[in-house]
């Protein structure tokens, strides 16, 4: 393997001897050869790269990459990365969920993860269903949902990942799908890039018991007129010949024709990944598809803010103690404050 | 005035007053001055769960036994000799515990109406009064008013006034046992150095404490506790969890591993996190967590990086853990688990004592999950059974339990601290070279049957790890039947394994057979040696073991109990070596327990060991 060291590395490279047991068909191939083929591109070496996971189909990835890695327990991963990045900020750490186990086992651990800012990728998985215990509804589940543990239809309002995300102060929000692999490159590596939790949802087909949740996002068909693939400083168009556009009417996003007369394109919302505001706005574009009047769904970096890391002000609390009262003594500590002789 | 001085060999003072009335501090203080003239010490703090539970009721009292000798002391104490009693409360909840003859010592401001009411005293009923404490020695001092009238004139407001109460009492009790009040002045102005109109306040009252001992002709006596018969060193104060702590920060810094400490706020183990967050210039690192579950896996997380991961609580917080142990052992990382037990079930008794978390620790996981147990025996054991267990996680790449309970946890005692030098050697070797040709195995074992420790950043030794079934050595995920068998037998053995590097199990006191062994674990230890040793000395044939290892156990436990007539094994807890011991050495054990928060005393073993010798 030295003689790896020179030559740039491949995606066979990050590709292990283990055999990939997703489902034909499944989502999850095409998210793992986009991973394997950018990471290359980034430039780390193998083995400064863990993979962490908790459980279910989207965890089983660290097996299926050659680098380090953990397949932990359920909702967990995000508390396994946490630890290890705290004690070693030199590592590449990435984590890959889906959204039962980032969004309800591991609702909690999420969330705490993305207000501390420790610097690791997230990739969520979302399929909107339970995939690994066959078939039943998660907590992205429209209402409605006819599962296996829900013949009469579910009941629970479903989260919005992304607005979850921002409420609880996220760094870096992003959203792509694994239908569109260029588009999904791309957002991969602004994940590595961004220093902080980044957070990117990916929108994943479970073609056994969810086939066609985003149907309506990924094909050719309707695509263009349902979905909105967000760039910084542009402006939000979209439709098949980017004849529409979002504008805002006092803070209410609505749908104009580009072309029509009375349309400005200096009226067009013009897309800003350091806009908090219009941020939690882009994330709330989370209508049913088949509503009247509904938004498009938005896709790309919603938004990036640079904020200290929790690994690096953990480490720097250390150093500085060891900076104001010298490197600890172990006799001294000890000893304490107060003894006496016994002769 | 015709006081004279006694001496006395050993003395049991329970402070009590309202949570509220400074009862921790006033005992701490005592207990410091002692332990600086040589007294061997123990102590036994108990207080509500309640931070400021109900002024002046039975439920808000707050308690600090310290028993103090010129002899050597296990416990602190089954009865005591003097009760200081703040509150009408402090006496009624209390009382029994007072030997007869007894000396009280109460506050009467503390047995007004309203008191007496709080503390259910019936109506027009004053103890203090009424000679129900004929049979005592009762010393009543009006500490409320004797306070005020020493801060007259000082500008400070009631309520700052009557928080220098206890230092009036504590001046009182020093005079009574002719103690030097130096160490409590210092401590005094250390505390207020910012606020030096309180630390002088504080200073006064101390001293008019003192002196009205001195002025006031109502105790014919005072007191002596000479210094006692200790092995020749140097000694400081520690409690139990002081004491993890530093053990915790010795095992990192012996083994040159960074120590990553992740837990959540619990009683009674908070105060190990307390401790080890002031020191930080060991190169510390401490994580308050979300909660149970992300402080035990985000410990697992940093061994796999390569710390030292330890996660500490109590209880109902090992039982959210539970997942997480397993999947330790699946990965077969190092991982200390630190349990400082408390009354349960559930959220149970927060604040008191239990040890029923042995078989939680031992079993509380799905499947077969074997985990080594360690378990310290008295406060100032935590540093010694924590380090040991740091030393056994690392080099036998595994999850390990190290067991404390309420009682040693907050009680305190002198303790001989080591030498850093002296400390056993924790060796750490991290793998940065393929095991086998060409690649490397993530699961090919040692004599010890442990897996390499391989760090990501380690070139070309990239492995995958988790909690599915692993295939013998490569470590690849495997559902076949015979390698399943085959790891969980393993598991088992290499935690077996651990008797051989672990001292032999060695009888604390007595012969090595004959009648009665009295066969304890964890903070039993005191009072099973203050009974036994009690027992030899009065002529009954009795011997005591305590043991440390409780998984693997030691390999010559067997011989040992099948060398007396007789086991009896006192647990606080419903029997659980008890169960252990039976089952695996098929020995007709007999079991005393007790599950009321409070330690044994050493009369109530003693009790039953001498029904058992007569039958």
């Amino acid at each position: 393997m030295d003689t790896l060291l020179d030559k740039p590395l491949t995606a066979k490279d990050f590709t292990t001897d283990q055999d990939v047991r997703w489902c034909p068909g499944c989502g999850d191939y095409s998210i793992l050869k986009q991973v394997q083929s950018v990471l290359p591109e980034i430039g780390l070496k193998r083995e400064e790269i863990v993979f962490v996971s908790g459980i279910g189909c989207s965890s089983r990835f660290p097996y299926y990459m050659e680098t380090y890695g953990m397949h932990s327990i359920h909702g967990r991963a995000t508390a396994v990365a946490s630890g290890l990045k705290a004690v070693r900020p030199d590592l590449s750490v990435w984590i890959v969920t889906g959204d039962g186990d980032a969004l309800s086992i591991g609702g909690n651990h999420l969330i705490h993860l993305l207000r501390r800012n420790f610097d690791v990728n997230i990739l969520l998985f979302n399929n909107e269903i339970y995939g690994l215990t066959k078939g039943q509804y998660s907590p992205t589940s429209p209402i409605g949902k006819v599962a296996k543990s829900t013949p009469y239809g579910s009941l629970d309002h479903p989260f919005n990942p992304l607005a979850l995300c921002l409420g609880a102060d996220a760094t870096f929000v992003a959203r792509s799908m694994d239908r569109d692999p260029k588009h999904l490159r791309e957002l991969i590596l602004r994940t590595h890039k961004h220093k902080g939790t980044s957070l990117l949802e990916i929108y994943q087909n479970c073609n056994v018991f969810n086939d066609g949740a985003f149907e309506v996002f990924t094909e050719k068909s309707s695509k263009k007129n349902e979905t909105i693939f967000v760039e910084q400083s542009k402006p939000l168009l979209f439709g098949d010949n980017n004849e529409k556009g979002i504008k805002l009417d006092g803070f209410t996003p609505i749908v104009v024709n580009v072309n029509e007369a009375n349309v400005s394109a200096n009226d067009l919302w013009i897309h800003d990944e350091k806009d908090r505001v219009k941020a939690e706005m882009l994330v709330r574009f989370f209508n049913d598809a088949t509503a009247d009047n509904h938004l498009p769904r938005p896709f790309g970096v919603f938004y990036e803010e640079e904020r200290n890391t929790y690994e690096e002000d953990f480490n720097q609390q250390i150093e500085n103690t060891i900076q104001q009262k010298g490197k600890g003594n172990l006799d001294d500590l000890l000893r304490g404050k107060n003894t006496w002789e016994i002769n | 005035m015709s006081t004279t001085i006694q001496d006395k060999k050993n003395v049991v003072i329970l402070f009590a007053g309202d949570s509220g009335d400074g009862i921790q501090l006033t005992g701490s203080q005592f207990t410091s001055t002692s332990a600086l003239v040589g007294n061997d010490i123990s102590t036994f703090p108990n207080f509500p769960a309640e931070i400021r539970a109900p002024q002046g009721t039975l439920a808000g009292v707050s308690g600090f036994q310290l028993h103090f000798g010129s002899v050597n002391v296990y416990t602190a104490g089954d009865v005591c000799d003097v009760l200081v009693v703040m509150n009408a409360a402090g006496l009624k909840a209390n009382l029994k515990t007072l030997k007869k003859g007894g000396i009280i010592i109460a506050n009467t401001d503390g047995f007004d109406p309203k008191n007496l009411l709080l503390a259910k005293f019936p109506k027009d009923v004053n103890p203090l009064t009424d000679g129900s404490l004929n049979e005592y020695e009762l010393k009543t001092i009006d500490v409320t008013k004797l306070t005020k009238t020493c801060l007259e004139g000082s500008g400070l407001g009631t309520k700052e006034i009557d928080r220098c109460k206890n230092m009036f009492v504590l001046g009182f009790v020093y005079w009574m046992y002719n103690r030097n009040i130096d160490f409590s002045i210092d401590y005094i102005k250390e505390t207020f150095k910012k606020k030096p109109e309180i630390a002088d306040a504080n200073i006064k009252v101390l001293k008019a404490g003192y002196s009205y001992g001195d002025t006031t002709e109502t105790f014919m006596n005072r007191y002596v506790v000479k210094a006692a018969p200790m092995a020749k060193g140097t000694y400081r104060s520690i409690t139990g969890n002081q004491a993890a702590a530093l053990g915790l920060i010795a095992a990192g810094d012996k083994s040159k591993l960074k120590l990553f400490y992740a837990t959540y706020p619990i009683t009674p183990a908070s105060d190990i996190l307390h401790e080890l967050s002031k020191h930080k210039n060991f190169g510390v690192g401490t994580f308050q967590a979300e909660d149970e579950i992300a402080a035990v896996t985000a410990a697992i997380g940093a061994s796999f990086g390569g710390s030292l991961g330890v996660t500490a609580s109590s209880g109902p917080g090992i039982a959210l853990k539970g997942e997480a142990i397993g999947l330790a052992t699946m990965l077969e990382l190092p991982l200390v688990i630190v349990n400082v037990q408390r009354g349960g079930p559930s959220t149970g008794l927060p604040t008191k004592t239990e040890q029923a978390d042995l078989l939680q620790a031992l079993f509380g996981r799905n499947s077969e999950c074997p985990v080594p147990v360690i378990a310290a025996q008295s406060p100032s054991d935590c540093f010694d059974a924590v380090y040991e267990a740091c030393l056994i996680a690392v080099q036998h790449m595994t999850p390990i339990f190290f067991l404390s309970d309420g009682y040693i946890a907050n009680g305190s005692e002198p303790w001989k601290f080591p030498k850093a030098k002296d400390l056993k050697d924790i060796h750490v070797k991290f793998t940065t070279e393929k095991n086998s040709e060409n690649t490397f195995l993530p699961y090919k074992r040692d004599e010890k049957l442990s897996r390499p420790w391989a760090l990501p950043g380690t070139k070309g030794l990239q492995h995958r790890i988790g909690g599915l079934e692993k295939e013998h050595e490569t470590g690849n995920i495997s559902y076949d039947p015979d390698n399943h068998e085959f790891m969980v037998r393993l598991r088992a053995q290499k935690v077996e394994k651990i008797a051989d590097y672990i001292p032999e199990q060695k009888i604390e006191q007595g012969n090595g057979k004959g009648k009665v062994l009295v066969l304890g674990w964890g903070s039993t230890f005191g009072s099973i040696k203050t009974a036994v040793k009690e027992l030899i000395d009065e002529g009954h044939d009795v011997s005591q073991a305590h043991i440390r290892y409780l998984n693997p156990l030691p390999k010559n436990l067997g011989t040992i109990l099948r060398n007396y007539e007789k086991v009896l094994i006192p647990e606080m807890n419903m029997g659980q070596l008890l169960m252990l011991i039976r089952s695996k050495y098929l020995v007709d054990a007999i079991g005393l327990n007790k599950i009321k928060g409070m330690p044994f005393t050493a009369a109530e073993i003693k009790n039953r060991v001498i029904q058992l010798s007569k039958s």
